[in-house]
This record gives C-alpha cells, structure tokens and sequence, in this order.
C-alpha cells in the first residue's frame, strides 16, 4: 500500500471542509542565557515544526508530558510568544501574510483560557468589569459592554445580581474559570485555546465546566483547543487527538483512533500509565522510565528513542516522518516502525494489542 | 474619623482606574479597626493640623523674641510651642513633597521598565544601581552640598535620593505583574499598551508602590531634619524642627527639656507615619 506524508500546505479555500485553522512547521527556539562571554548559544528547542490542522466546529485535544511544548504551542498560535518561523492559515487565509488577513483580525477570532483561574483575572477589577474591559478597549461603550458581560456571565451560570461586583479571591476556582471563559467569549470568537483550562479545578467542578464548554461549543458554532495533560478529560471533549512529545507531533488523528490503536510506542507508554477502573483492562505495557531527554540537545533520529523499547539503529540515524497509518489516513503517527521502507525490524507489527 | 481619609488614598486616588475605587473604600474600612494605625493617624493628624494652621493656633509671632526666650519652657509665654507649631510647616513639607515627588517620578519610570522589560530595563535599572552604592544620607548630604543649601534644594536632593528607591520597587512589581495570565489575558483582547498599563498593571503595582513610598515619609523627614541640622536646609531664621535642634543644641545643659523637644516631635512624626504605613500595609492585604 501506497504511504502518504500528511502535507498541510495544500489549501483548500472556502466550504465547510475548509479546516478552521491550519498551521505549518511552527517553530520556537528558546535561547538559554548561558555565561557572559559564552560562544556558542544554546536553545531550549520548545516547538520544533508542529504542523497540524482543526476542523471547523471540532475540538482538537493536544496531550503530552509537562514541558512537551503544548503551552508554548498555543502561546505561539496567539503570538503572545512570537514564532521563529511557521504559518498559520486561518479559514483559508494566510495570517500576516500578504493577500491573507491582518494579524490583529485574526486574533479577534480566537480567544483563550488559562490554567490557572486566579492568575488569570485582575485583583483588582469585579469580574463584570473584567469580562467587559476587552470590548470595552474596542471602542464599546461602557454601559453596552456591561451589560453584554452581564449576559455572559448569567449564560455561564454566574447570576449577575449577585456576582457581578464580586472580585475574584470572593469566588471559587470553578467560579473564576467560568468568568474567563465568559471573557473568552465577550468577542465572540470562532477558536477557543483552552490552556488546561479544567486542570486545577476537582473532578466534579471539572465535569460542570467541561459540560458547559460542550454547551457553548454548540451554541457559538466554537472550535476549540484543548491542551491537557489528563487524558481522561481529553477522550471525553475531543474530535481530534494531537500527542507532543519534546516540541514534536508523534501522533494524531481521531480520538477513537488514538485512545483505542495507537501506534506510536509514546502513545501506547502514556495510555498505559493511565490507571483504568476496569481490572480486565490493566496493560502489561512497559510504562515510560526516566525523564524527557534534555530539550536543549534533543537526541538525534527519533526525539523518543532513548525511552523507548523498540529502539534500534535506525531510530537514531533518521528522523521519522509523520505519516498515515495503516489503513487510515486520518491517523499520522511519526515512527519508524509504522513505516515499512524503513530499516526498522519491526515495521508493521500488530503493535495495538 | 475623616482624617484618614486625607491621609492614605489621597497620594493615590488621582492616578487610580476608578474600578478600584471600591478597593480602596474597602482597605479604609480594614484601616478604621486597626487601634495602632488609628492612634499613628490621629497623632499625625493633630501634628499637621498643629503645623497647617499654625498661623492661627501659635500665640506668638515665632521670629521674635530673643535667645533667653527661646529657652524658656513650653508652657510660660508660648514661645516655644510657636516656633515648633510653624517648624513642623517646613518639616513636613520637607518630609512629604520629595516623597510624593519620587512616587509620581519612580512610579513611572519602574512602570515603564517594568512593563517594557529587556534592554530598556537593564539601562534603567544599572544606571540607578549607581545611587545604591552611596548611603542615603551622605547621597543627600552630598547632592544637598553640591546644590548648595535652602529648602527647594534640599527638597530636590531628597527626591533624587528617593526615586532610584521607589524605581526600584516598581520595576520589580511592575516585572511580577506582567507576566500573569491577565496580563496576557489582555493582551488577546487587543487592548492597546496604554489600556493595559493603565487598568491592569497600575492599579496592581500602585498598592507596594504606594506602602513602600508611606514608609519613606519618615525617612524623609529625619533626612530633612538632618540636613537642616547640618546647615545644609533652612537657613537660620526660618523654624524648622532639624535646625532647632541644631541651634538649642548648645542650651541641652541649661534646658534639656526644651532643647529636646524639635528631637521628640521629629521622632514621634516619624514613628507615627511608620505605624500608619504599617496599618496601611495590612489593610491593603484584602485576600486574607
């Protein structure tokens, strides 16, 4: 069977099979303040050539260990980092990009929620004025966007006569994250960045706000970014699932796909670490050793291969190519195992059981 | 109890977003319960009310009179009291104006390498790392020396003393704030640098700023005192507590208790600035 290399460059312009967001070869090096008269310069390599795209109206779940570059990858995606290099198409436009549309209108249609609720509102400001301050800055009168913010906030369940003037170290964690996802969508944006946005709140706050993200996805035609760690929460909210490993996509595709045959031994090793309620389904798979290798001198060939069980020469002499999966072209994983002119021993074995 | 009132939001108020307007009215009420911060503010009040209308308080006229007068205690002619009442005039407006001064001045310049951060910061930052490497006192005394002696140059030699201080403060607040999530929450929002600075970083970097730059009132005016004790503020005529103690110095045998006093009133301004500062400083905590 003919292999194909997943190529994102091809732009299908307009319809609804038009992928809401596209992005290419997305690259950020961070440079490590090294001693003063320091030759060489080291980079910490956070992103390194993420490609991938989301479909209109779907949500695209992103996992991976701590420091894997998930962040850095929605911060890349907002500009609130700026990208070494990279494209961005949005809707079928090229974003800052000459014929495409201006960054700042790009930006006005996405939006973001950060893990961390209390950090993420002001102190200082009640949370219908925090929620009315990004209209507000748009030239909004001050009584248009109040009460626009009192809307919101009574549609993500927090009745404005009562919580309207409250400051935030007056509200619950599940309370703060509501106010910024009603600040979120105070500019009624197409893609929502959700930053972990449930980590930090207990499993039943968490499934009130996941519901309420479904809700709201529904009723804004939302397409969502999902970063998180919890794989649980992952498989319940995504379409599409993105796995990172080192600033690298190892595998993507379906959420079925993915939590039910993985093929990337990274994948497989995070699943298994997964404790399952269902004694029947207890893995014998090798869960991951040791920690992620340094970013700042990744290894050579395969970023995975000094972790990995099935290791060999090959994986540290060429890198692996994100490709489709057997029998399914929606699912790339970037392994040489699943590629079958590779030198790999154990090209296409039956790896999901 | 309208005085605190006068004293604590007054620095601030003008410059806030009228969002924290609530807070503040809020850190009042925290204030009003604090016993120790509202004696130091009743204290503080009656000594400037004392030094504001002394004009019309003091019963004598403080510049004449003569040596022996001076000396004579508090209570027989008023002489005494009247020279403390109009030297606690110039004091005060030594002690607070280069406070006030270096706020408006260090708050601005840390804002602006606070938020701008990088090679704007560093230059800033190294240039005022200059004046640490002096003592506050010989910094003024020397600045105050090479300006040549008087009140505004005193006061100047102050404010240059203070702001590299107050920078100091804001810069490293200012350099916190930003990098919080709202920050950037903002920031997605499109909302200009100025919108920014001006709702988000000011009314969060005001509150340290604000208690650091209370706590430099009684620096101030020990500092002021000083100066003037050295021959270097006010010149001779003129009442001012630092010079009077300067000038009753040579009496402290004859009369201590009244050589003192221009000592003890410099003392318990300071004191009670510090614990107002001090009550100031707790109320502001409202996450408690």
């Amino acid at each position: 069977m003919k292999q194909e290399t997943v190529n994102l460059a091809s732009t299908d312009r307009g319809g609804p099979a038009q992928p809401l967001l596209m992005i290419k070869d997305l690259k950020k090096y961070f440079p490590v303040r090294g001693e003063l008269f320091q030759r060489e310069r080291k980079f910490v390599h956070a992103v390194d050539g993420v490609s991938f795209s989301v479909a209109k109206g779907k949500t695209l779940g992103i996992v991976g260990e701590s420091g894997c570059g998930k962040s850095t990858t929605a911060r890349l995606i907002a500009r609130l980092v700026t990208p070494d290099s990279g494209s961005m198409i949005f809707d079928g436009e090229g974003v800052a990009e000459f014929g495409g549309i201006e960054f700042k209108e790009f930006r006005r249609n996405l939006q973001m929620v950060f893990q961390d609720s209390f950090a993420s509102l002001n102190p200082r400001l009640t949370i219908s004025e925090t929620v009315a301050y990004g209209p507000q800055a748009h030239g909004v009168s001050k009584a248009q966007a109040t009460e626009r913010a009192h809307s919101l906030l009574a549609r993500v369940g927090l009745r404005p006569e009562q919580f309207a003037s409250r400051y935030p170290h007056e509200l619950s964690g599940g309370q703060r994250q509501r106010v910024n996802i009603a600040r979120a969508l105070a500019f009624e944006p197409r893609l929502v960045i959700l930053d972990e946005a449930v980590a930090a709140l207990d499993k039943s706050v968490q499934a009130q706000v996941l519901n309420l993200l479904q809700e709201l996805k529904a009723e804004h035609d939302l397409t969502y970014l999902f970063i998180s760690h919890d794989l649980h929460v992952v498989h319940y909210i995504s379409d599409e699932v993105m796995v990172m490993y080192m600033g690298q996509v190892v595998e993507m595709g379906p959420v079925e796909d993915i939590y039910g045959n993985s093929r990337h031994p990274y994948t497989r090793a995070l699943l298994s670490a997964v404790p399952s309620m269902d004694p029947a389904k207890r893995t014998q798979h090798t869960p991951l050793s040791g920690d992620p290798p340094n970013p700042i001198n990744p290894p050579s060939g395969c970023r995975f291969r000094e972790r990995c069980p099935h290791a060999e020469a090959v994986c540290a002499a060429q890198i692996p190519a994100l490709m489709a999966a057997q029998g399914n072209l929606a699912h790339t994983v970037a392994c040489h195992m699943n590629d079958p002119q590779s030198a790999h021993t154990q090209t296409l074995m039956e790896v999901a059981a | 109890m309208a005085f605190s009132l006068n004293f604590a939001p007054q620095v601030a108020v003008p410059v806030m977003p009228t969002p924290a307007r609530g807070y503040w009215s809020k850190v009042l009420r925290q204030l009003m319960r604090d016993p120790v911060a509202m004696t130091a503010a009743l204290v503080v009040f009656l000594i400037v009310c004392a030094a504001v209308f002394a004009p019309w308080l003091a019963p004598m006229d403080p510049y004449k009179g003569s040596m022996i007068k001076r000396l004579l205690p508090i209570g027989s002619e008023g002489y005494m009291l009247s020279r403390l009442m109009y030297g606690g005039r110039l004091s005060l407006l030594m002690g607070v104006t280069p406070v006030l001064a270096a706020f408006g001045i260090g708050t601005s310049i840390g804002l602006l390498a606070g938020y701008v951060g990088g090679r704007l910061n560093m230059i800033i930052m190294r240039v005022l790392d200059v004046f640490y490497a002096f003592p506050s006192v010989l910094l003024a005394v020397a600045i105050s020396g090479a300006l040549g002696p008087g009140m505004t140059n005193s006061i100047l030699a102050l404010t240059l003393v203070f702001v590299p201080q107050v920078v100091r403060v804001a810069e490293s607040v200012t350099t916190q704030v930003r990098k919080l999530d709202y920050i950037e929450a903002a920031r997605m929002s499109g909302a200009s640098a100025f919108s920014i600075i001006r709702v988000h970083v000011l009314g969060n970097v005001l509150g340290p700023v604000f208690v650091y730059a209370t706590g430099l009132l009684s620096v101030s005016m020990i500092l002021a005192a000083g100066l003037s004790f050295l021959g270097l503020g006010v010149k001779p005529p003129e009442p001012e507590w630092g010079l009077m103690l300067n000038t009753l110095r040579s009496a402290i045998f004859r009369n201590p208790w009244v050589a003192a006093l221009p000592g003890l009133l410099i003392f318990i301004t300071s004191i009670g600035f510090n614990l107002l500062a001090d009550g100031v400083r707790s109320a502001m905590d409202i996450r408690r």
